[in-house]
C-alpha cells in the first residue's frame, strides 16, 4: 500500500520494476516531466484507459493492450507514434509476479511498435477501490507529411473502397471465453498488435482517405460514425467480411452480432478506388494484413447512412452500438 | 458451419424468392410468433425481398416481452436480499420493472448474475451452500424442460438452496387469443423450437376451427422463405394445414422425453400476458411435490399486475396491431439504451429488432 | 430465447457432453435426448440438447429446394411440387 504514496517505497517500485523494463534516456532521468526534442510538425496526441477483465487473456494482457491500443490510435490518424506515458492504478495486494509479467509484455510491445515509454505514474489503492489493475497510456506522434487529411476523412468520397485488415472479432471472443461464467472454450487468441508499421507501408501511397482502428463498438460503430453528417453513404457486403469460423460459431451460440465485436489489431481503411488493388497487395504482404479484404465502398446514394447487404440480398441499416456493450473487454 | 451454411445458400434463396413472386397473388397476412423469427426476418431483410401483397406481422413470440413488470419488481425484491444470488438469462437484465431494472439493482449492490444454463445456476447453489440461488424461469415450451431438469437434479441431490421463480408460458392459448381478438392472420410461421418439444398436434385446432395455416419453420433465411412459400401455396389453394418445414429437427410427435420431464415438475395455471391479458392455462407453475424449489413459495410472492406506462405500445405491438414505428415513444424516448417497454429490451422484442435491423426501404 | 444452434458432439461424459460449432466448444446437457453418440449433430438451446438433427431430412429438404421449378403458374391452379 505504501508503494504509491511518493516516498521511498514507490521509488523502489519504480526503479526496480519499471526502469528495469522500460528504461531509456528520458525515463531514467525520472523528472516530473519528460522533455523531448521534436521537429517543426503537426502533433497527434491521444489517451486511453484500459480496464479489461480478465487481466490476462489468450493472446495478451492489459499491459500490451495498453501499448498497442494507444499506438494504433496515433497510427490511424496518420501519425508516426513516438512516445507514450504509462500510468498505473493498482489494487492493494495485486500479485507482484503478475505485475512484472504485465510490465515485461509492455516492454516487448513497445519494442514491436518501436516507441519509448518516457514518463509514468503509479498509485496503489485500497482493496476494492479498483479491480486489480487499471492502466492509462497517452501517446504523441508526428503527423506524416501529406497525411493531415486522414483523421478527418476530408478526401473521402463516393467510389472509395472500404478495407478491413483481417479477421474480425478475435479479441472479443478471446476475452469473453477467458471469463469462466460462459463455459465456452476455443483456440482463438486476441489479435492485439501494434499496427503502425502496417499502416506506414500504405500511407506513403497517398491513397488512404480515412482510417479507424476497429475497437470497442466494432465495425458497425465506426462505419456509422464515418457517415455522420457526410454527403456519402456506406454500402458493405456481409459475405465479404473476413471472420474465423470459430468466431462465427461463438456469435451464433451466444447471439452476438459480429459487426459489434471489438478488435485490438485491426484497422478499417477508406481507400482511393484507383489504388485499391495495389493497397490490397501491399497489406497482404505484411503478417498483420494477410487476410485483408475489401468489404464495400462509399456511395452517393442514401448519404449519411451505412447499409449492409445480407447474404440473402436484403439490406439493412447499420446502427451504432447502443447500450448493450459487452462489459470491460478493452 | 454444418446445418447453418447450407440453409443460407444464395442460389436457393433466389429460387425461393422467384417461386414466391410467381405464385403469390392474393393479399396475405402472415404472423411469426417466435422472437427468433422476428430477429431473423429483420436481420436478413426479408420484408424488402417479398412481393407487396405479402404482409409480415410480428406477434407475441418473445417470452420476456409478454411478462408483467410485477415479475421484475418481485425479482428485484428477492435479489436485494443479502443471502440471495439471483441468476437469469441475459435477456432479462435490462427489462424495466415499475421503478427499476435488474441491471440497476445490480449496480446498487444486488448479487445478480447472468447464466447460460439452469445447470450453471444449480452448480452455483452447490458451490455456495450458505446462499440461496434463485433462477428466473422465463421462456416457452422450449425452455421449461431446462428448468424441470434442474429441479429434478436438485431434488435427487437434496440441494436445499436452489429455487426457480417461474414465468414459463405455453404458446397455443396466445395463438388462439390473437385470432379471437380479430387480428387478421391467414397463416402462422410456427415456432420451430417450441415445436421441437411439443410436436405439431396442438396446432390442429387452429386449422380446423379457424382455417388458419401453420408452417413450423427453422430460423435460417432458406427456412423462413420456404415456410413463407408453403404458407402462400396453402393460401392460394385455400387448403390450410399444419406442415413442418423444419423437418431436420421437428418431428410430428415432438420430444416426448422433454415433455415428460416438464410434466413431472410443472402444471398449468392462468397467466397474464402483455397485450392479451389473462389467459387460462397459459402459464406453468411448479407442482406441489417440488414446492421446496418454488421461489414463489419460499419467498412468499404474491403475483400482482403492475401497470405499463400509458404511452407504451408494447401490448399493441405484441399483437401485431401496431408496428414499432407507430409508437410515439419508439426511438425518440424508448431506445435500447433507455428502454421504456420490454419489446425494446429483449433481444427478441419486435421494437429492438426493428431498431437494430432497420430495413433499408 | 429461441436461439437453438446445431452443434457436433465431440465427447460424451455421462449426462453431459462437449460439443463444437466451428471449433468453439461448449458443455451441454443431454438429459432431454436419447441414443446420442459422438459425431452426432444436435440442436442446443440454453445449454441443453433438444433433439438430434436428421441428416436425411436435411439432405431431402436441400435437394427439393435445389430442384425448385421456376415455372410461372397461373393463380388458383394446383401447383404442388412436394
Amino acid at each position: 500500500m505504501g508503494h504509491g504514496s511518493g516516498g521511498k517505497l514507490s521509488h523502489e517500485l519504480i526503479t526496480s520494476l519499471f526502469l528495469r523494463y522500460f528504461g531509456n534516456d528520458k525515463l531514467n532521468e525520472l523528472t516530473d516531466s519528460a522533455i523531448a526534442d521534436l521537429p517543426e510538425c503537426k502533433l497527434a496526441f491521444t489517451t486511453d484507459s484500459y480496464v479489461v477483465d480478465p487481466v490476462f487473456f489468450p493472446g495478451g494482457n492489459i499491459g500490451n493492450l495498453a501499448i498497442s491500443g494507444t499506438v494504433n490510435d496515433l497510427a490511424v490518424s496518420g501519425a508516426v507514434p513516438l512516445y507514450l506515458s504509462a500510468s498505473f492504478i493498482i489494487e492493494e495486494g495485486f500479485d507482484m509476479e503478475q505485475l512484472e509479467e504485465i510490465v515485461a509484455s509492455m516492454r516487448d510491445e513497445a519494442g514491436r511498435a518501436d516507441i519509448q515509454i518516457i514518463t509514468g505514474d503509479t498509485k496503489v489503492v485500497r482493496k476494492g477501490q479498483c479491480d486489480k489493475i487499471f492502466i492509462n497510456t497517452s501517446g504523441i506522434g508526428i503527423i506524416e507529411k501529406n497525411a493531415g487529411h486522414i483523421s478527418g476523412g476530408k478526401l473521402a468520397g463516393p467510389g472509395d473502397k472500404i478495407f478491413v485488415s483481417g479477421y474480425l472479432g478475435d479479441h472479443a471472443m478471446a476475452v469473453l471465453s477467458a471469463r469462466n461464467e460462459l463455459n465456452i472454450s476455443s483456440n482463438v487468441t486476441s489479435d492485439v498488435a501494434p499496427l503502425n508499421q502496417l499502416i506506414k507501408s500504405i500511407t506513403n501511397t497517398g491513397a488512404i482517405h480515412y482510417m479507424r482502428d476497429i475497437t470497442r463498438g466494432g465495425l458497425a460503430t465506426i462505419l456509422s460514425e464515418l457517415v455522420q453528417k457526410r454527403d456519402f453513404g456506406v454500402y458493405i457486403l456481409e459475405k465479404d467480411i473476413p471472420m474465423r469460423e470459430e468466431v462465427l460459431g461463438f456469435c451464433e451460440l451466444l447471439g452476438f452480432d459480429p459487426l459489434y465485436l471489438a478488435n485490438e489489431g485491426k484497422v478499417m481503411m477508406v481507400v482511393d478506388n484507383e489504388h485499391a488493388e495495389e493497397i490490397l497487395y501491399i497489406l497482404r504482404q505484411h503478417p498483420l494484413g494477410k487476410h485483408a479484404a475489401v468489404i464495400g465502398e462509399l456511395v452517393s446514394e442514401k448519404p449519411g447512412r451505412a447499409v449492409i447487404e445480407s447474404l440473402t440480398g436484403g439490406t439493412r441499416i447499420i446502427n451504432m452500438l447502443s447500450g448493450e456493450q459487452l462489459p470491460r473487454i478493452c | 458451419m454444418r446445418f447453418i451454411d447450407e440453409f443460407r445458400d444464395k442460389d436457393i434463396i433466389d429460387r425461393l424468392l422467384r417461386q414466391i413472386h410467381n405464385i403469390s397473388v392474393k393479399e396475405i397476412s402472415i404472423m411469426e410468433i417466435c422472437g427468433g423469427h422476428t430477429m431473423a426476418i429483420r436481420k436478413y431483410g426479408i420484408p424488402s425481398l417479398l412481393p407487396p401483397n405479402i404482409h409480415l406481422i410480428s406477434g407475441p413470440g418473445c417470452p420476456v416481452c409478454v411478462t408483467s413488470r410485477a415479475y421484475i419488481d418481485n425479482a428485484i425484491t428477492i435479489a436485494n436480499q443479502p443471502d440471495v444470488i439471483f441468476t437469469t438469462y441475459g435477456d432479462l437484465i435490462r427489462v424495466p420493472g415499475s421503478t427499476s431494472s435488474m441491471e440497476e439493482a445490480k449496480a446498487s449492490g444486488a448479487d445478480i448474475r447472468i447464466v447460460y444454463s439452469t445447470l450453471d445456476a444449480l452448480e452455483m447453489a452447490r458451490q455456495n451452500p450458505d446462499k440461496k440461488i434463485v433462477f428466473a424461469g422465463i421462456g416457452f415450451e422450449t425452455t421449461t424442460p431446462s428448468s424441470a431438469v434442474a429441479i429434478l437434479q436438485a431434488a435427487k441431490e437434496n440441494v436445499d438452496n436452489f429455487f426457480i421463480y417461474s414465468a414459463h408460458k405455453v404458446m397455443p392459448p396466445a395463438m388462439k387469443a390473437l385470432i379471437n381478438e380479430g387480428i387478421p392472420i391467414n397463416g402462422y410461421i410456427g415456432p420451430g423450437h417450441v415445436s421441437t418439444i411439443t410436436g405439431t398436434d396442438m396446432y390442429k385446432p387452429l386449422v380446423e376451427k379457424y382455417g388458419v395455416s401453420v408452417v413450423i419453420s427453422g430460423f435460417e433465411p432458406v427456412d423462413i422463405l420456404q415456410s413463407i412459400l408453403m404458407l402462400v401455396r396453402q393460401f392460394e389453394k385455400n387448403k390450410p394445414a399444419v406442415e413442418i418445414q423444419y423437418r431436420r429437427i421437428v418431428r410430428p410427435q415432438g420430444n416426448p422425453k422433454a415433455r415428460e420431464l416438464t410434466e413431472q415438475v410443472f402444471g398449468p395455471r392462468g397467466d397474464w400476458w402483455r397485450g392479451l391479458g389473462d389467459l387460462p392455462d397459459s402459464g406453468m407453475k411448479i407442482r406441489g411435490e417440488y414446492e421446496l424449489f418454488d421461489a414463489e413459495n419460499h419467498f412468499n410472492i404474491k403475483n400482482r399486475i403492475a401497470k405499463d406506462p400509458s404511452a407504451c405500445l408494447c401490448g399493441e405491438v405484441l399483437k401485431g396491431l401496431k408496428s414499432p414505428e407507430e409508437c410515439t415513444l419508439y426511438k425518440k424516448v424508448c431506445t435500447p439504451s433507455n428502454p421504456v417497454g420490454a419489446c425494446m429490451v429483449s433481444s427478441e422484442g419486435a421494437c429492438q429488432a426493428y431498431y437494430r435491423y432497420a430495413n433499408d426501404e | 430465447m429461441c436461439l437453438g444452434i446445431p452443434v457436433k458432439i465431440i465427447k460424451i461424459q455421462g449426462e453431459t457432453a462437449q460439443a463444437s460449432l466451428g471449433g468453439t466448444v461448449v458443455n451441454i446437457g443431454l438429459q432431454m435426448v436419447e441414443n446420442v453418440k459422438q459425431g452426432d449433430y444436435v440442436l442446443v438451446h440454453t445449454g441443453f440438447a433438444l433433439e438430434k438433427i436428421s441428416e436425411e431430412e436435411a439432405q431431402e429438404t436441400l435437394k427439393l429446394l435445389q430442384e425448385l421449378e421456376e415455372v410461372s403458374v397461373p393463380p388458383g391452379k394446383d401447383n404442388s411440387t412436394s
